[in-house]
């Protein structure tokens, strides 16, 4: 009797541990040179391990590209650029350990990096400190602001709202929301609930799965229960195939319900199984169908040095023009100093990227379009409806967080 | 509370416990009998989840997932042997020494997975007649659903008939009551402990099948499912099949019934709260540990 209940707390204990996930304590890459007369350092942060570096690796390699692009044209103000390469582990502290190793160890002059809103959270702090410059490729929840990022990824109004804009004109009145159980999702849908709220419209329902879920038999009966005119899905990673698949069996397949996704890129499409979400709908600044010669030369580029069937996504493209805007900002301050840099950027102007013509704002965030696709059979996205003009990037909703602004 | 929905979370719940049970059977026999945790069973899940989408890729089809079945079973008791006889048996008279080591096979068969197959999870496509769905009253059952409870029940019984009826039941049930007095009669009892822990290894792999029809199969799908299948055998009393199975219901009912008024974040930490209530007020779990009938 009393072994077993001796036993009984061991198994608790073992609960607990396998509840603990160990953080992943890898070695990061080979540090660069040390920087020379001829070498100027930057920092390039992603997940290379773990969770997210599924998601993360095309970033880092777009980065990379266009890091050797810009080397093989000459460097900037004449110095050759040394990437370091450091591996997040899709964990935030390490992030965080990784971000002040590059800047107080490796001496870089700036980093490009980061993914989740967790990551990004836990490099600020490191940024400020050191007041160095972070280049942030993903579309977030909005709701920050700091002189040490530069936010090229979409807010809110940049991605959620104009999806939501789209999905109002096509005569959807009624919404249901699903998402991973963290900040982003969180945040995105509080924005979201607001302006259909002020729209007239109606939220049906609400739901959250923890991030890396996969039962959505309680979400999907609660779908069915609301019988909403469209969902609207915010959930991350894995997620994603298991809430679509359990969809399907429950027998609604995107045709039948329509879903927006905000996570799902070409890469997230292929990996799932382009079949399983054709049909779903997706917003974003980039997509890989994008016409316009500077988008052919990337993809061309890009597949000539990682292979012809690689897929490429928004925050890929986000990473690479975010590259080239620290070129011209460094030439046009002629300085490789953070503070000179990011004012530089700021009132760079309009310059070319695969995505079109873009601009970093006062605010420190891109000026871009929104595009709305609709899933193809080959994993690629058929554009349906865009923005029209250029959208100015507000990372503080007036609905939402009203009577904060963000002034830098 | 419209009555579709709790219809259709009672289903749901049922469907929840079909998998926390065949997640947990393999822990409770080889808990019950060796009183060794094995942190890698949740591993046995991902290695089962692999084991399906090597063989559909092989046999396309219908045919494939039935055939993934055996497969996986095998392939995952396989690796429960090679565990077991490498490692647990060294260690077994060291609980946290088999805790630590089981934990670090189980990193290990991660990692080793997110190298081979990728970080990113691979789909099983499920044949027609399981990605389907049946209206019953209202509620719309997925057949893929129906079909995991059908092999749940399946194999809860195959277990109780092994345990009762066979030689190796007897030998199991021999050791259960008396290990030291089983060795003394003559049975081979290392050999008893192999083959059950390859047994739940086996059930955890077919368990990994089930899951595939759910979602995809990742390098971590085991970690999801292991800690439910630990609350559930804490919860069942130690080792009791029956205990196992109640547990697994109650657990499975009560998570798809939170979920009416919560989220599934906020349903698991009321689940939790739960199980630490319950053994609080019943610290032997659900079957006292007196009942023999069925005592592994």
């Amino acid at each position: 009797m009393i072994g077993r209940i001796r036993a009984s707390r061991l198994l608790v204990l073992a609960s607990m541990c396998s509840a603990l996930s160990l953080g992943a304590c890898s070695s990061g890459g080979g540090a660069g040179d040390a920087p020379d007369g001829n070498t100027v350092s930057v920092g390039v942060l992603q997940s290379l391990t773990g969770t997210m570096a599924i998601s993360e690796i095309t970033v880092k390699n777009a980065e990379m590209l266009a890091i050797e692009e810009i080397n093989a044209a000459g460097g900037v103000l004449g110095k050759t650029i040394n990437a370091v390469v450091e591996d997040g582990a899709s964990d935030p502290s390490t992030f965080a350990q990784k971000a002040s190793k590059l800047i107080e160890n490796d001496g870089v002059s700036t980093v490009f990096g980061g993914w989740t809103s967790a990551s990004r959270k836990a490099m600020l702090p490191v940024f400020e400190r050191t007041k160095n410059l972070l280049w942030y490729p993903v579309q977030f929840e909005g709701n920050e602001c700091s002189p040490n990022i530069m936010y090229s990824g979409a807010q809110p109004n940049q991605q959620a709202l104009p999806a939501l804009k789209w999905a109002v004109e096509q005569g959807y009145k009624s919404y249901f929301l699903v998402g991973s159980d963290y900040v982003y999702p969180r945040t995105a849908n509080l924005i979201l609930k607001k302006h259909i709220e002020k729209g007239g419209m109606t939220v049906a329902g609400e739901a959250y799965v923890p991030l890396g879920g996969t039962d959505f038999s309680g979400v999907i009966a609660k779908i069915q229960q609301a019988k909403p005119a469209i969902i609207i899905n915010t959930l991350n990673g894995d997620s994603n195939v298991a809430f679509f698949k359990q969809m399907q069996a429950a027998g609604l397949s995107p045709k039948t319900l329509p879903v927006m996704s905000f996570s799902i890129g070409e890469q997230e499409a292929q990996a799932m199984g382009a079949g399983l979400v054709e049909g779903s709908y997706a917003a974003w600044n980039y997509f890989q169908s994008l016409t316009g010669e500077a988008n052919a030369k990337f993809i061309a580029a890009y597949k000539a040095k990682f292979g012809k069937d690689a897929a490429i996504t928004d925050p890929m493209v986000h990473g690479y023009l975010d590259v080239w805007a620290w070129k011209a900002a460094v030439e046009k301050a002629k300085s490789f100093e953070p503070e000179a840099v990011r004012k530089a950027a700021a009132t760079l102007g309009s310059f070319d990227t695969p995505m079109g013509k873009v601009s970093f704002a006062a605010n420190q965030s891109l000026v871009q379009k929104a595009y709305i696709g609709k899933l193809k059979a080959d994993g690629q996205f058929e554009i349906i409806a865009d923005s029209g003009s250029d959208i100015a990037p507000e990372p503080y909703d007036a609905l939402a967080f009203p009577g904060k602004s963000c002034k830098i | 509370m419209d009555a579709t929905l709790f219809l259709n979370q009672l289903f749901n719940g049922f469907s929840v416990a079909s998998l926390y049970l065949l997640a947990s059977l393999g822990l409770a026999l080889s808990f019950g009998l060796m009183r060794v945790i094995n942190m890698a069973h949740g591993e046995m899940l991902m290695l089962g989840g692999y084991l399906a989408w090597m063989t559909l890729l092989v046999v396309p089809g219908a045919a494939g997932i039935i055939l993934a079945i055996p497969v996986a079973f095998v392939g995952a008791a396989a690796m429960g042997g090679l565990i077991q006889s490498t490692l647990i048996r060294r260690l077994s008279a060291r609980p946290l020494d088999t805790l630590l080591a089981t934990w670090g096979v189980s990193l290990i068969l991660q990692q080793g997975a997110r190298d081979l197959f990728g970080a990113v999870g691979v789909e099983v496509r499920a044949p027609d007649w399981l990605s389907g769905s049946i209206a019953l009253a209202g509620v719309t059952i997925p057949s893929a659903r129906i079909f995991i409870i059908a092999v749940a029940v399946l194999v809860l019984g195959s277990l109780a008939l092994l345990l009762l009826r066979s030689r190796i039941g007897l030998l199991v049930r021999a050791v259960n009551q008396d290990r030291m007095m089983a060795a003394a009669t003559g049975i081979d009892v290392k050999r008893v402990d192999f083959t059950i822990f390859c047994l739940g290894a086996g059930i955890a792999g077919l368990a990994g099948v089930m899951l595939a029809l759910l979602g995809p199969v990742t390098p971590n799908v085991g970690q999801s499912y292991i800690i439910p299948a630990f609350l559930v055998v804490v919860m069942g009393g130690l080792g009791s099949i029956v205990g196992t199975t109640a547990a697994a219901a109650i657990l499975g009912l009560f998570s798809a019934l939170a979920q009416i008024f919560v989220d599934v974040s906020v349903a698991q930490m009321l689940l939790l709260v739960f199980v630490v209530l319950f053994i609080q007020v019943r610290p032997q779990g659900v079957i006292a540990v007196r009942t023999r009938a069925l005592d592994v």
